[in-house]
């Protein structure tokens, strides 16, 4: 008698897919979630659905055959990822960059930190079910996208930079342009504040939801917008600068309630900081050459193993390659972001509401891309 | 200053334990250097044998580090010549110079890769344990820093690493019913 009640009819947990295809999972992202009704007992990501191998890819290809790769792991903040690729083999093969592809690379950088925040603030509030942001945050992005193109000759999947300098020069229809895009953009931040930020229902929905404390952040290894929400001062920008970056002046926003609203709130201020980045550099740009003087044929790094980090959109976008001495990788390891702070959901989503689940998902800005690689 | 603590740190616990490294493979080196961190873009190198690496972990967890990734390198074909050098001109009555001798190649190894840093300083750690190919196998650090549950599961997809004591070394980027490992270097479709 006693076997039969054993399970306690209250405790009965069902499986739920939150299946690959959904609008509010950024991608191709399968999570499990095992539920005790409205609450999550254990949500399991599932990954791999978009998994292309780019790391055997790295290994098949010469280094500057690569380099469209890297602008397919996250193709929101594809520049970052150019960057981080072009440096490492830069500090490996020992590549000197004249200042003016610096500060190029700065700006543009910059420009699509904040094309990849609007995008990530649209989506964000359309999960929660506001749908009108979306368009006005796309109508921003759509200027830096023909601002890009303009110079890249790519929307989305850039391949912009390469070893030692640049693909393409600015113009001065650039220059002006941006300047034009940030006067709007400083005009439009307020509306969003207004419309968004101190939204009640935004407030509600996001403040004192999904707590991510700093030892959790730690642990998993979570860097960016995920760790500054938890009060980590961390950004490799400042911590570990790289290119021209320690010639500007720019705050790192931080925030120390660990909970949705910080991180929010810390992408909302990223995006006013990376636009006094581009106007500094803007004023400062000097003239000079985009690549070095002895154009680089082949690049062929000494022996050994070598890492590189830089600050994408999502966090600290690592890259440690492994060089033989030949003209191709012997083994790339792209270290993204978005995997370390994905790998902390399934703790930090236990006993929580779907919603308010959801809600933490979006907030910690996912790229699958990036995470499958 | 962090970096000297723990390279003081590291010293000691790769000369507490020498005899039980030597007499497991006799070639492996353990040791702590302090790398060019411009070139490289790491500060401390930490060579150990793969039974330091739990003890090594829980120095840097005490510290205050955070786990930015752990991979792995099969080194089956790194240290293969690519040409051999030509003979050297020799002058008319003058001796051959001798032949170098021909660097045996040992068994065949993998390394596990693991990389540290530290969100208040400025100091990346890098350690690597090499094991044998045809039985890699490796304790595992998922007890000490949880997000190396992850990086081990694809680890594991791509090499075949075997980390004793994970909780669950299914394939996370694979499919489910993979059974090969597509990052070695002998590995073809």
């Amino acid at each position: 008698m006693n076997g039969l009640l054993q399970q306690d009819p209250t405790q009965e947990t069902f499986v739920l897919n939150l299946g690959p295809q959904h609008p509010a999972t950024h991608g191709v992202l399968r999570v499990k979630l095992t539920m005790d009704g409205e609450y999550i007992d254990r949500a399991e990501p599932v990954l791999g659905y978009i998994h292309r191998m780019h790391e055997k890819m790295g290994e098949n290809r010469t280094w500057a055959q690569f380099l469209p790769n890297t602008a397919r792991l996250d193709y929101l903040g594809a520049l970052s990822y150019n960057h981080g690729y072009v440096a490492a083999l830069e500090r490996a093969a020992g590549i000197e960059v004249p200042e003016r592809a610096e500060y190029i690379r700065v700006i543009t950088v910059e420009m699509n930190r904040i094309a990849s925040h609007l995008l990530w603030f649209g989506a964000f509030v359309l999960d929660l079910g506001g749908f009108t942001p979306l368009l006005y945050a796309f109508d921003d992005r759509e200027q830096i996208l023909d601002l890009l193109e303009s110079v890249t000759g790519a929307r989305l999947t850039f391949c912009y930079f390469r070893f030692g300098g640049l693909y393409n020069d600015i113009d001065d229809d650039f220059i002006s342009g941006c300047r034009a895009f940030i006067k709007r953009l400083r005009t439009r931040m307020p509306m969003y504040h207004n419309l968004v930020t101190k939204n009640i229902i935004l407030m509600k929905r996001l403040i004192d939801v999904g707590p991510i404390s700093k030892e959790m952040c730690r642990k998993y290894g979570a860097t960016g917008p995920v760790a500054r929400g938890s009060g980590i001062n961390y950004d490799v920008r400042k911590n570990e600068p790289y290119s021209v970056y320690p010639e500007f002046d720019f705050d790192i926003p931080v925030y120390d309630e660990c909970d949705s609203m910080a991180r929010y709130m810390v992408r909302m201020d990223e995006m006013e900081q990376s636009m006094r980045i581009v106007e500094q550099g803007l004023d400062k740009l000097p003239d000079g050459p985009i690549n070095p003087e002895k154009a680089i044929k082949t690049v062929k790094p000494e022996k050994g193993d070598y890492y590189m980090a830089v600050e994408a959109a999502r966090g600290s976008f690592g890259i440690r390659l492994v060089s033989d001495g030949t003209n191709t990788a012997y083994r790339l390891k792209l270290r993204s972001p978005t995997f370390s702070n994905l790998s902390l959901y399934e703790e930090a989503s236990r006993g929580m509401l779907l919603p308010d689940a959801l809600a933490l998902m979006g907030s910690l800005d996912l790229v699958i891309p990036e995470i499958d690689r | 200053m962090l970096q000297t603590r723990i390279k003081e740190t590291f010293e000691t616990l790769c000369a507490t334990a020498p005899t039980e490294a030597e007499s497991e493979a006799p070639a492996l080196v353990t040791g702590v250097q302090q790398t060019d961190y411009p070139t490289k873009g790491y500060h401390l190198e930490v060579t150990l044998s793969p039974k330091q690496i739990v003890a090594a972990t829980e120095i840097l967890d005490r510290e205050g580090f955070f786990i930015e990734a752990i991979t792995g390198v099969d080194l089956l074909t790194f240290n293969q010549p690519t040409k051999k050098k030509p003979a050297p001109k020799v002058e008319e009555g003058a001796e051959a110079p001798p032949e170098e001798p021909e660097e045996k190649p040992g068994p065949p190894q993998m390394e596990v890769v693991y990389d540290f840093n530290h969100f208040d300083e400025n100091c990346r750690v890098v350690l690597r344990s090499k094991i044998p190919r045809d039985t890699p196998e490796i304790p595992t650090i998922s007890g000490i820093y949880p997000g190396a549950n992850w990086h081990e599961r694809e680890t594991h997809d791509f090499f075949g690493i075997k980390f004793i004591g994970h909780p669950d070394l299914s394939p996370l980027l694979l499919p489910e019913d993979a059974d090969f490992h597509p990052l070695l270097k002998d590995f073809s479709q």
